[in-house]
């Protein structure tokens, strides 16, 4: 029997540990931790509402725009404003931009490693390699001389001794499949998708200001005024145009790069259609509005929580109904209570964990820096899979035509969804749906500019004197890991009270009072590990949820409101 | 590049046979209190591409966002580092310390502080990467509940450049890398270790909005007509009057924009503290403290005559006479303000820190 420690379990947002103990070559129990705390909610007590989401956006920036998006709404909520049409377009715009660029950043730069083996990409033929490129798509980079290029490139660096970022990979480890000339190709993607990146994100520049931590969120709308007529507002019919170019340059990458590389490799792994899985349960509290934020049944992403891997029923998602545990996290509750409502909640930040260095974690007792939230008290997993799943349970499209499409094409049941692979296909897919959706709410704007329908502020509670003097609300956004809750208290126009509720809290949270595992940690179970000094396999399943340990980590201190209920679709 | 840092004709010769030199030096980027925005900027990087910078110019050894290694193979890749190129390599650091309690902030069972003592303690330089790592970040605003301060102030007596921002300009920190690769040290740095080229000016100075403002043009409310046609915002609470970086004119994203282009007012994010100092973000400063060391009589007059409010004007009046006293680069002081916990001009708030 050994205990891993993967610390820090890089490729990833933020500070995250996984404790594993491993029973003649497989996990038979594992331990997530976060382990880095800053409470920037408590930060934002005192102050201006108005510019909690300058504050709060800094949480994270590898999903840079979510908390910014979700605490206007928030505020917005609280003080009762209605944004305006094409402020609710440009935010669409900005949060798919987010979500398209933000799940190709994972696949490629943070979990491809754990499937590619760049060394092998020396012993490959290019010409083959560029055969293999060419039945998959059109992608234009896919020529012989391309990919030989590519392989003197890694050659070089492989030849020089020093492998940078690459160094003390597990390069050569016996769970590495790929054929030499797969694995050149998608080390020529990681390097396509490096520039792709970089390029694409300038729609987040175009309307936002600046990319990462945009500039241009106000309560009420965007700061982004627009004019057909004037080359100096901050929207006008050059600047759309770029971003008509912009958002064809991300529907070519995912189309043509991101989704068959997905299916390709997934094609050499099938085991891990079948490993993986996690709880079985999905949440979504669902978003990107054609309509206002208060009209569910017009949300692009269906708001629903679906149990137990029963895909034929869907139930209504009720905020209400979320609590959170601190029994094995370095919090208190002073109350002694084991779980509490968000809004009830108090926090403590109390570390009782070893002093370091340290070798291993007291699992025994508190372990993480990380809540571990809970729906009537069951464990949920959320993200791109768990939206999936419960627009698949809804029979809502496009989405649901686009999984049996594809299940259809690699000869695959639902149930494969519910694993490793299946969480990492789902990430694929969706970029595909928010791609192809983009030019839809890009339309919408130019039309609306071309009838000179300019509004992008409502500016009626502007003004802290039109405000009450308390009111609270909830905001929330679909974000690239899951669904983000964000809730204010406001009293005499400053913040009273602030709280967060991030999806990697609820995906990579520790045990909770009954016992109950984590998503991370109840996915490890069974995970074959053929080398523990070398745990890829472990890398695998939790790269696979696209940890965010920043957005994880998180202080709550509000007090009791009851939730507006959002009803599922 | 050579144009971004200023440097006279025939220094693009010498930076590119210097990156064709084969040895490439080491570099090791800490992230400690951070939410991975300078990382993720950095990844924007174009001139030169971050696949350049660390598959061709640095060999980028270590880096928990992007590196293949994980756990032990990490943290050994580190130890080598530290112990096999000491003294000579490069180390970025994202992100606070927090002092309040070493659990606050741990990788691979060590503190952030541990960590930053021995990696940056053992550099031939450290460059300290937006605001976190500058100044304590949004974090370090009372009442700053993990003790958080900057890596100046862990780890001092460092060969340290600091790289203010919310996050960095990746254009500028590729200019300071190319810099230093170059030339074998790092370039003129002002009071707060931040490199003149990047940090010298004050951001009104060159804003593209600036003759609006000469001219008494103002957006008055958020989507008004001004709105539409790029008036100044600094009564929207712009602080781009006592601020200085180059975000002006580098811009950002490839020069896509920059905030005040998309319409909305600069918070002073490269300032020194900018969190305790520069906001509340909508509150309009009280007067325009200084239009920085540049300014010229011409100017001035320029704008008396164009009609900006009285009131406004005298006080930029006084207020440049002042700065024009002090030698060129050093931060422009700033009459009595209101705004913020901290108030007063970022530039003259934060005390120096040691060299």
């Amino acid at each position: 029997m050994a205990r891993i420690v993967v610390d820090p379990l890089t490729r990833i947002e933020g500070h995250l540990r996984i404790e594993a103990q491993v029973e003649g070559g497989v996990i038979s129990d594992a331990w997530s931790s976060g382990t880095m705390f800053r409470g920037l909610e408590l930060v934002v007590r005192n102050r201006d509402p108005r510019e909690a989401w300058y504050w709060l956006q800094r949480i994270c920036s590898v999903c840079t725009v979510v908390h910014a998006l979700a605490s206007v709404r928030a505020v917005e909520d609280a003080l009762q404003i209605e944004v305006p049409d094409n402020a609710r377009l440009v935010r669409n715009l900005i949060a798919s931009a987010q979500l398209v660029q933000d799940h190709v950043v994972h696949f490629y730069h943070l979990q491809a490693l754990d499937w590619v083996d760049v060394a092998s990409a020396l012993k490959a033929d290019p010409v083959k390699t560029a055969q293999i490129a060419n039945s998959l798509s059109d992608w234009a980079k896919s020529g012989s001389s391309h990919f030989r290029a590519v392989q003197t490139t890694v050659r070089t660096l492989v030849e020089s001794g020093q492998l940078s970022v690459f160094a003390n990979g597990y390069w050569g480890h016996p769970a590495y499949r790929l054929p030499p000339e797969v694995n050149l190709l998608a080390v020529s993607h990681y390097l396509d998708a490096l520039e792709f990146q970089r390029d694409y994100i300038r729609i987040h520049a175009a309307l936002g200001g600046k990319n990462p931590h945009l500039q241009t969120f106000l309560v009420g709308g965007m700061s982004t005024a627009m004019d057909p007529d004037s080359p100096q507002a901050p929207l006008n019919p050059e600047r759309l145009q770029l971003l008509r170019t912009l958002i064809e340059m991300g529907r070519q990458f995912v189309r043509q790069v991101y989704v068959p590389d997905v299916l390709a490799v997934a094609g050499f792994y099938p085991d891990w259609f079948t490993r993986g899985e996690g709880v079985g349960n999905f949440l979504s509290y669902g978003d990107f509005p054609d309509k206002s934020m208060h009209d569910p049944s017009a949300f692009f992403f269906p708001a629903g929580v679906v149990r137990k891997r029963d895909i034929s029923a869907v139930q209504p998602f009720s905020p209400e109904k979320v609590t959170e545990y601190v029994a094995r996290s370095w919090y208190e509750y002073g109350d002694n209570k084991p779980a509490k409502h968000p809004f009830e909640g108090e926090t403590k930040p109390t570390y009782t964990g070893p002093t370091p260095p340290y070798d291993y974690l007291n699992v025994d007792q508190k372990y993480s820096w990380l809540k571990a939230p809970r729906y009537e008290n069951e464990v949920m997993e959320l993200g791109p899979l768990a939206r999936f799943v419960v627009a698949y349970a809804a029979g809502k499209q496009p989405a649901k035509g686009l999984v049996d499409t594809v299940l259809a094409q690699i000869k695959q049941p639902p149930a494969v969804l519910f694993s490793t692979l299946g969480r990492i296909a789902a990430r694929a897919l969706e970029a595909q749906l928010v791609a192809d959706k983009m030019p839809d709410w890009l339309h919408q704007l130019e039309d609306n500019l071309g009838r000179r329908e300019l509004t992008m502020h409502n500016g009626a509670r502007w003004d802290p004197d039109s405000w009450p003097s308390s009111c609270r609300g909830f905001g929330w956004h679909e974000a690239p890991r899951g669904s983000l809750g964000h809730w204010v208290e406001i009293e005499n126009g400053a913040i009273r009270n602030y709280q967060v509720v991030a999806p990697t809290t609820w995906n990579g949270g520790p045990r909770d009072a009954m016992g109950q595992r984590g998503p991370y940690e109840a996915a490890l179970i069974k995970h074959p590990i053929a080398d523990p000094d070398k745990p890829l396999e472990l890398l695998r399943t939790i790269h696979s949820f696209d940890p965010c340990l920043a957005c994880a980590v998180q202080v709550v201190d509000a007090r009791g409101r009851r939730w507006q209920p959002v009803e599922a679709t | 590049m050579a144009a971004v840092l200023g440097l006279p004709a025939g220094a693009a010769a010498q930076v590119a046979a210097t990156l064709e030199k084969k040895r490439r030096p080491v570099l090791v980027w800490l992230e400690l209190q951070d939410c991975a925005g300078n990382t993720e900027s950095m990844l924007r990087s174009s001139h030169p591409s971050i696949t350049e910078l660390v598959l061709s110019f640095f060999s980028w050894e270590y880096h928990e966002t992007i590196m293949a290694a994980a756990g032990k193979q990490a943290n050994a890749v580190l130890d080598r580092v530290v112990h096999e190129d000491a003294g000579k390599y490069l180390a970025i650091v994202e992100g606070s310390i927090p002092t309040g309690n070493p659990g606050y902030c741990t990788i691979g069972g060590r503190s952030a502080l541990d960590i930053a003592k021995q990696v940056c303690g053992n550099a031939a330089a450290v460059i300290a990467v937006g605001s976190c790592a500058f100044d304590g970040g949004p974090q370090r605003s009372a009442p700053n509940p993990t003790g958080a301060i900057s890596v100046g102030e862990a780890v001092p007596n460092l060969n340290l450049v600091n790289m203010g921002g919310c996050p960095h300009n990746p254009a500028n920190t590729a200019a300071l890398l190319v810099y230093w690769l170059t030339y074998g040290r790092m370039p003129a740095l002002d009071a707060h270790k931040r490199p003149l080229f990047a940090y010298g000016h004050i951001i009104h100075d060159q804003c593209e909005r600036r003759a609006n403002f000469d001219a008494g043009r103002f957006v008055e409310r958020w989507d008004d007509d001004g709105a539409r046609r790029g008036y100044c915002l600094y009564k929207m609470g712009c602080k781009g009057p006592q601020g200085t970086f180059n975000c002006p004119v580098v811009r950002w994203n490839d020069g896509t924009s920059w905030p005040v282009e998309s319409g909305h007012g600069c918070a002073a994010c490269a300032s020194y503290r900018f969190w305790d100092t520069a906001l509340p973000l909508y509150q309009r400063l009280p007067g325009v403290p200084g239009f920085g060391v540049d300014i010229t009589a011409g100017k001035i007059g320029g704008w008396m005559t164009a009609g900006v409010a009285t009131g406004l004007a005298l006080h930029g009046i006084a207020s440049a006479a002042r700065s024009q006293m002090r030698p060129r680069g050093e931060a422009p002081r700033g009459g009595p303000t209101e705004i913020g916990r901290g108030s007063g001009l970022v530039e003259r708030e934060g005390p120096p820190e040691k060299s």
